[in-house]
């Protein structure tokens, strides 16, 4: 057990290590949620207006580019696993005394907290764009984001155990990628699409990840949550429905992981 | 220089390991005494990698046992691991850290009481003359610079063994040197047992015993001077102005039946080095000129296993990519 601890802590450790080493990492990180919310919003908020009374498309927006860039950074706990087995530091790792598991939650750790980093920098953002930022909401925030994150992070390692190069693991996440965030309602109301793609996005569990951030920023709205056979998601609910996934995925991530010789 | 005494450190009984229908090593034994510097010398594909990462808890082996100071490699794993160094024939450094904290996520892996981490990370550094370059990027680092952080992150735990894999595969020769300056320097500063492989011969004299291990089986284990007077020991040439009275000299003084090329007398002996001061003093004739040759562990490897180094490195290509073609038939 001190084994599996000892290597949680000093796995996360050197993630962020690595974080603050990487200046440019931080930059670039940030410049996909950022370039989404400054282009879709000044092309659609004109055309779309306000979806609900008082939610311009902005607003609407801006709490699903936060669960995006929660996304991205956690998905990074994979990319990070498949560079170190590029690079060889991941057989320093693997010869260590420590336990596989604690591998597996150090990496996830370590994605989740630089995922907490993404989403403060995008906090400071909120009030240039309107979005009201009260301390209530910020601490509702913390818990769901670290919630999504362990769990995206599993994801993210649970792909990365079966992938021996870069580039193949950039790939399989890029497919993953596009459909997870663009049927996730982070630029519609999933309640308010064609048949079909209600279905999808439904199915797709970062679509209760977005609309648990949502919910904490915009309040319960009927017209704009998640309705599934005619009952609206409540937060907790949502979250309830991330973090049973989420331990799925992590534990199949240290499954997988500790299955690697 | 001597075999292993009371002290065991790390020992073999028919270790074996194969790879599907492949055998990559075939029962191997050795023991190695506290202090030693063991080496496996063989062309790659031999099995000295293989060998290696049993040792090291990293593959588990087919057939055979083996403890590394005193711990079971199958059932006493994480032992065996905190108790052993390290240093891999790839780079397993994280470029993007620097050397210090390189050595200290090292620390904090294998656990280092918080008093003593720095300054080992210290004394460490300055041995393998890094301490300059502590808070540099390890990307900005030359290949034998790696190298010796490599070998003083393997040491940091203060382990008793340290398990090198081609220490010095692609690096010039005198940055070889240098590593080995290193090397021996820590031996000597930490007790240290070493056990290392290599394809290098000029390397393998650095050991004190060394395994020639061809094909995945040993073929001889001595020290380098004992394996070299087994092919026959040294050779003597010398000249004088009567070559057939020197060669009836020589067969009635030493029992030997010398051979004579182009003018020059050549025998066999099995110390030359003590031999050729008494025998220039003593000999009847004028000797004009005199030399002695000593066998390398070329000439070693090639006696024993029929073929040199190089070759046999072909060979396993050879095999390899006639492997890979059938594979790709089978498909």
């Amino acid at each position: 057990m001190a084994e599996i601890w000892r290597g949680t802590w000093v796995v996360a450790y050197r993630e962020l290590l690595r974080f603050v080493n990487e200046r440019s990492r931080i930059v670039s990180s940030m410049a996909f949620p950022l370039l989404f919310l400054v282009i879709f919003g000044a092309g659609f908020g004109r055309v779309i207006g306000s979806l609900a009374p008082g939610v311009d498309f902005i607003k609407f927006m801006y709490p699903g580019i936060v669960a995006m860039s929660v996304l991205t950074s956690s998905l990074f706990a994979g990319v990070s696993v498949v560079w170190d087995r590029e690079f060889g530091f991941l057989r320093e790792i693997l010869v260590a005394p420590i336990g596989r598991s604690g591998i597996v939650l150090g990496k996830a750790i370590g994605a989740t907290i630089t995922a907490l980093l993404q989403v403060t920098i995008m906090l400071i953002l909120a009030p240039v764009l309107g979005v009201s930022l009260t301390p209530a909401t910020i601490a509702q925030l913390i818990p769901v984001v670290t919630i999504l994150a362990l769990g995206l992070s599993g994801l993210g390692i649970l792909i990365a155990s079966f992938m021996t190069s870069q580039q193949g693991f950039q790939l399989v996440i890029q497919l993953l990628i596009f459909p997870l965030i663009f049927l996730a309602g982070v630029f519609f109301p999933v309640n308010n699409v064609p048949g079909w793609l209600e279905v999808i996005s439904k199915l797709n569990p970062l679509t209760y990840g977005v609309d648990a951030i949502r919910q904490i920023f915009l309040g319960s709205n009927a017209s704009l949550g998640v309705t599934v056979l005619g009952h609206t998601m409540t937060v907790l609910e949502e979250v309830a429905v991330v973090g049973a996934l989420g331990t799925i995925l992590l534990g199949g991530a240290v499954i997988a992981f500790s299955r690697q010789e | 220089m001597t075999g292993p005494t009371a002290a065991t450190v790390v020992e073999a009984r028919e270790l074996r390991r194969d790879f599907g229908r492949i055998e990559a090593v075939k029962g191997v034994s050795f023991e190695i005494g506290a202090g030693e510097v063991f080496g496996f010398l063989g062309p790659n594909g031999a099995g000295k990698t293989t060998t290696i990462n049993m040792l090291c808890t990293l593959l588990r082996p087919t057939a055979g046992s083996a403890t590394v100071n005193g711990f079971d490699v199958r059932r006493q794993r994480s032992e065996v691991r905190r108790s052993i160094g390290l240093v891999f024939q790839q780079p397993t450094l994280d470029e993007y850290l620097s050397a210090e904290q390189n050595l200290r996520f090292h620390a904090y892996a294998y656990d280092v009481p918080r008093d003593v981490r720095e300054p080992r990370i210290r004394e460490l550094l300055t041995m393998v003359e890094l301490w300059d370059r502590r808070a540099g990027s390890v990307r900005t680092f030359s290949g034998g610079m790696k190298r010796r952080l490599e070998i003083a992150r393997g040491l940091l735990h203060h382990p008793r063994v340290l398990f090198l894999d081609e220490p010095t595969l692609g690096l010039d020769p005198q940055t070889r040197r240098h590593i080995w300056d290193y090397l021996l320097r820590l031996r000597e500063a930490e007790n240290l047992t070493i056990f290392l492989t290599t394809q290098y011969l000029d390397e393998a004299e650095y050991c004190g015993r060394i395994a020639i291990i061809d094909r995945g089986e040993i073929v001889a284990l001595d020290t380098p001077d004992g394996l070299k007077r087994s092919v026959g020991g040294d050779l003597i040439t010398f000249t004088t102005a009567d070559p057939a009275k020197a060669v009836a000299d020589v067969k009635e003084r030493y029992g030997v039946e010398p051979t004579i090329r182009d003018g020059t007398i050549r025998f066999h002996v099995a110390a030359g080095d003590t031999f050729l001061p008494e025998f220039v003093r003593t000999f009847p004739d004028p000797i004009q000129s005199v030399s002695l040759h000593r066998p390398s562990l070329e000439d070693v490897f090639l006696t024993l296993t029929g073929h040199t180094i190089r070759d046999s490195e072909l060979d396993a290509r050879q095999m390899l990519l006639q492997g890979a073609g059938r594979w790709r038939m089978g498909r």
